[in-house]
């Protein structure tokens, strides 16, 4: 058989990019090397931020993926624990609450709602928080999904407008004419198809490999500590610490944590974050996860109290200039990406499988893809360090 | 010696170095706690330690896993107030 698409990863990206090709009409094959969600979308925390982004071409695409899945999608929203819970950044000091403040500006400008928050009013939004902040900024745009419950029923709606998904099925090589992709071999046979998707998250700079075109992406590890369940309404918002925003447009290869909070609908409350470049290795750093607890004891003082049940991690797929990437590969007609989202994939997830599907089907996407093409990397190596 | 712990008005006996939950479940106890959807009962499951699905008040003292307390004469074993001190100080 052949189909018009093929996407290569069984991912929040590849299910919401299937999703919306199947609508569109394609007949869409989804082939995954592993289980459903079986790599960075089940070791996250399931976000949908806007407030940790500074304006640019993330925040646009943050925004637009806000209106798929706020419009679009809602019809669906239930089905994946969507919570609207929006989002509390406090800061420590007088000077970083100057910084949240001067962000804040710039946000609100692209369309970012922000209510800044004072000292006083902190208590309000979170009775648990510290006494010891400076202020902070509510962002209710912010919400929060069960990320494999979210891969499990867009594949499922994409079977139902004529899908079809294969796990345990690894992409090998492409079928090639001239530089033109034509379709996947597999672990499980050819699949020919009038284009392929690779949507295989950290792994997508493997995948373009095959096809012989250099796609950046390489892993950065991140902890996430659980704790024991707590009462509904405990911590009622994502509560993150300024510094957050800086951590995560950083390229620093060392440890670095800053303190992320957010209760879930099982009860049990979720600590972030930590990030780190150390290649794949899943060893459990107690460093890490050490600090991860003493900074949310900073913002939570009961947090002391209560106590972690265990702890995951998960490989976020960045790109050296921390931008996905999304789009046709000139290198390589007939192959796209929608890879390398960072810790931003499950929000970003509903615009990118959109856009792809509105390019696939010759439509104009409704996002500039320009700043997101694969090819934008210098041929440079030791430039991406 | 024999110790005598005490559950919802129940004598419950545990022999020295019997954890709390072995001897409620030796007493023919098997739940001890619900779940907060749907009411559900809940005990000993993993049983080391790792899954915190038996969480008991001892002595006054919540979220307690009844896997690793030692039995202790003379305990005061309770319902579960989630979140314990943490949140109900």
């Amino acid at each position: 058989m052949s189909a018009d698409l093929v996407v290569v990863g069984a991912g929040v990206v590849g299910a919401a990019s299937a999703y919306f090709a199947s609508l569109a009409g394609l007949r869409v094959v989804v082939v995954e090397r592993g289980a459903l969600a079986g790599g960075t979308s089940s070791a996250g925390e399931g976000n949908l931020l806007v407030s940790d982004k500074e304006a640019g071409p993330e925040l646009d695409l943050a925004l637009y993926s806000q209106q798929v899945w706020r419009e679009d999608l809602a019809e669906h929203a239930g089905l994946w624990e969507f919570e609207a819970k929006g989002g509390l950044v406090v800061a420590g000091s007088e000077h970083g609450l100057a910084s949240l403040r001067a962000l804040s500006v710039h946000q609100r400008r692209c369309g970012v709602e922000v209510r800044d928050v004072a000292r006083a009013e902190l208590h309000d939004y979170e009775p648990h928080l510290s006494r010891e902040l400076a202020g902070g900024a509510f962002y209710p745009q912010d919400a929060q999904v069960q990320p494999m419950l979210v891969v499990a029923h867009l594949l499922r709606l994409a079977r139902e407008s004529g899908a079809e998904v294969r796990t345990h099925t690894e992409v090998v090589g492409f079928l090639r004419d001239g530089d033109r992709v034509k379709g996947v071999r597999t672990s499980g046979g050819d699949i020919p198809a009038g284009a392929v998707l690779n949507a295989a998250g950290t792994w997508a700079g493997g995948v373009a490999d095959l096809a012989g075109v250099r796609v950046p992406v390489l892993p950065r590890r991140g902890f996430i500590l659980v704790t024991q369940p707590m009462p509904a309404r405990t911590i009622r918002h994502k509560v993150y610490a300024a510094e957050y925003v800086g951590d995560v447009a950083s390229s620093d290869a060392a440890l670095q944590t800053s303190p992320v909070v957010e209760g879930t609908g099982s009860g049990t409350i979720l600590i972030g974050s930590s990030r780190e470049r150390v290649g794949f290795d899943r060893t459990v750093s107690v460093t890490a996860i050490s600090a991860l607890a003493a900074k949310a004891i900073t913002l939570f003082p009961m947090l002391r109290e209560v106590r972690a049940m265990r702890t995951y991690l998960g490989f976020r797929p960045y790109c050296p200039d921390h931008l996905p990437v999304i789009g046709p590969d000139p290198r390589a007609p007939g192959l796209w990406h929608a890879c390398g989202h960072e810790g931003a994939g499950i929000g970003l997830s509903a615009g990118t499988g959109k856009l792809i599907a509105q390019a696939l089907a010759g439509e104009k996407p409704g996002l500039d893809l320009v700043p997101f093409a694969p090819d934008r990397f210098p041929d440079d190596e030791e430039a991406l360090r | 010696m024999t110790y005598r712990m005490t559950f919802r008005g129940s004598v419950v006996p545990a022999q020295p170095g019997q954890s709390v939950g072995a001897a409620l479940v030796a007493a023919g106890i098997l739940d001890w706690r619900t779940t907060r959807q749907g009411g559900r009962p809940r005990g000993l499951f993993c049983g080391i330690g790792v899954c915190f699905d038996c969480l008991i008040t001892v002595d006054g003292m919540p979220d307690q896993r009844a896997c690793l307390v030692p039995a202790g004469d003379g305990m005061e074993l309770g319902d579960d107030e989630e979140g314990g001190r943490a949140v109900h100080a």
